[in-house]
């Protein structure tokens, strides 16, 4: 059996909590999800081997980055990361193409230009290489750190929050080039965040953190199919489900098919055949015990009850079965009693609206 | 020029220039490392590296020229192995740069740990990751960051070298051709009748030494801040 890509053990005590965690990760994208101060920064900085000394073991592959246990903890600079850092941390004395260029001259590598014009042409940076940091908009810089991270040739990339400091246009513009490293590369990806939409999009496999302890861990579907797990409050919660476009019609719409339930979608600029990752926010669900008739909505979804949850406000998360996977629909307690719903119960969901995360579902069959 | 200043008076002015542009060229490099140290570094005692550095700052400067006559003059341990190598320095020019460079250190250990504590050592993380040993984060990332400040400590030491008269004279006394920086031969024309002309002459030049190493830095400063908004 090969070992996971990425094993993580670690112990530390930090001010107010205690770290304790342990993960292992298979290769493609790892979430390390989590509210602010769960401690997903301290796990990211203890495997770039920044920051105080926890005391556990990391392994990347069959190579050990720390073991407190042997005494061994490689310096940073031996551990051969990628690291993309949510403030970018360019050079500010330096162009970008000094930056980009600077984990080469500094461990005097041969100069390897096919590969500096690959990643300067996939990230579209080509025009900013003589700028200064201080002339990038935020978007650009986080292209840039993207680009300097991919030519430190890293055996692992690590990325804290590449996105919190953008806005939502500029998120648009750098989480494509997230999925193609997920889909493109061979080296696994740790990726720490608190947004859900991120997990959704990118998530192989989703390490959920709370005060510093692993609470949940699988994929993106079975974490986010989790009523009882929501770290960014239930407004935030949505379930993932898979996809595959059928056909484009003529109005505009594109069908897919969801384990045989066919969604019509706005057009998505994708082929028959490719597989995608849809994510329906838990707000924009609406239950009906009967097959609705006469409705403006197009895609509903046949389904049993599995759970229902209840929080401490007036709402309840119900999460239902269907063909197409675990989907979440978030009701009040009333509407629960009104229409008798329990587990057990089969109903039928109206999905308002559906997100579409494009490419490759990654997923445990890599 | 050379008709308006007098051969002492030019000697002097010569002199001067030498102890301090030895003065701040040899202690600039120790300046850097004593500021990243007391920047970057815990290690015990650091307290009182602190406290040794900024002394001459604190002390009147003839107890700090007298400190050196006891420890480099002719009969102190330093001084007797000094000259056991032929490098003797009491009542040489070599010794009244070093009076300059002790009594300029505190100012520029001061300016340059600012600007090296001012770099963000996040950047230094960020190199750290890229495969930087420590050696080499501090030589692309901090050194050249922390240059602004670097260069303000170096001109402060510098002006203070060209200054420095209370340690200098106690040290190695004053000697025309030998150790009679500007301050002590302006002192010097000051104590005979008939000397003011000279001395105001000096005075005239002293400003303007001071002007352009001023002006020098600002230019340089503003270049290297320029580079760093990226033309």
């Amino acid at each position: 059996m090969t070992p996971p890509a990425l094993s993580v053990h670690l112990h530390q005590a930090l001010s107010g909590f205690t770290l304790d965690v342990d993960f292992d990760a298979p290769a493609g994208l790892t979430v390390l999800f989590g509210a602010s101060g769960s401690g997903k920064t301290s796990v990211i900085d203890a495997v770039a081997g920044l920051g105080r000394a926890a005391t556990g073991r990391v392994a990347l592959g069959d190579r050990v980055l720390m073991d407190s246990a042997q005494g061994l903890y490689l310096p940073p600079h031996k551990r051969r990361l990628g690291y993309i850092f949510q403030d970018a941390r360019l050079f500010p004395h330096m162009s970008v193409e000094r930056n980009l260029d600077y984990a080469r001259r500094i461990t005097r590598a041969p100069s390897d230009r096919p590969a500096f014009d690959r990643v300067v042409e996939m990230l579209g940076i080509g025009p900013l290489l003589a700028r200064r940091p201080s002339r990038l908009s935020g978007g650009e810089k986080q292209r840039v750190a993207i680009g300097r991270a991919l030519l430190a040739r890293p055996r692992l990339i690590l990325a804290d929050e590449p996105l919190a400091a953008l806005d939502d246009a500029r998120k648009a513009e750098i989480l494509p080039y997230f999925e193609r490293l997920r889909d493109e590369s061979d080296v696994p990806i740790l990726y720490v965040t608190h947004a859900a939409t991120e997990v959704a999009r990118l998530a192989t496999t989703v390490v959920a953190l709370d005060a510093g302890r692993v609470i949940r861990q699988g994929t993106a579907a079975e974490v986010l199919g989790d009523p009882s797990f929501t770290p960014g409050g239930d407004r935030a919660m949505g379930a993932v489900i898979e996809a595959v476009v059928k056909t484009h019609h003529d109005d505009g719409l594109t069908e897919l098919d969801a384990g045989g339930v066919p969604l019509l979608l706005p057009h998505i600029d994708q082929s028959p055949g490719d597989r995608l990752r849809l994510r329906i926010a838990a707000q924009d669900v609406i239950l009906s015990k009967t097959r609705p008739e006469g409705m403006s909505a197009l895609n509903i979804l046949p389904g049993t009850i599995a759970d229902i949850h209840y929080g401490n406000g007036p709402r309840a998360v119900v999460s239902l079965d269907s063909p197409a996977g675990r989907v979440l629909a978030r009701l009040t307690k009333r509407s629960v009693h009104a229409l008798d719903l329990r587990a057990g119960v089969k109903v039928f969901a109206v999905v308002k609206s559906v997100a579409v995360a494009p490419g490759d579902v990654g997923g445990p069959a890599r | 020029m050379s008709d308006w200043l007098g051969p002492d008076e030019w000697q002097a002015v010569a002199l001067s220039l030498k102890v301090a542009g030895w003065a701040t060229l040899l202690s600039l490099p120790l300046a850097i490392f004593v500021s990243h140290a007391l920047a970057r570094w815990q290690f015990p005692g650091k307290q009182v590296v602190n406290g040794l550095v900024h002394l001459p700052l604190i002390l009147p400067p003839v107890v700090t020229g007298y400190l050196l006559l006891l420890v480099f003059g002719m009969k102190g341990p330093g001084g007797r192995l000094l000259d056991a190598l032929g490098l003797g320095i009491a009542f040489q020019w070599t010794g009244a740069a070093l009076a300059a460079a002790i009594m300029g250190f505190p100012l520029m250990v001061r300016a340059i740990r600012l600007s090296i504590e001012a770099v963000d050592q996040r950047l230094e993380d960020a190199a750290a990751t890229l495969g930087a040993p420590r050696p080499l984060v501090f030589a692309t990332v901090t050194l050249p960051l922390a240059l602004p400040g670097i260069l303000t400590g170096a001109v402060l030491g510098f002006a203070k070298a060209m200054g420095e008269f209370g340690a200098t004279i106690t040290f190695v006394s004053n000697i025309p051709g030998q150790t009679q920086t500007l301050p002590s031969a302006i002192y010097s024309f000051l104590q005979v009748p008939g000397g003011e002309t000279a001395a105001v002459r000096l005075v005239i030049v002293s400003i303007i030494i001071a002007m352009a190493a001023l002006i020098l830095s600002e230019v340089f400063a503003r270049r290297l801040s320029n580079g760093m908004e990226g033309a």
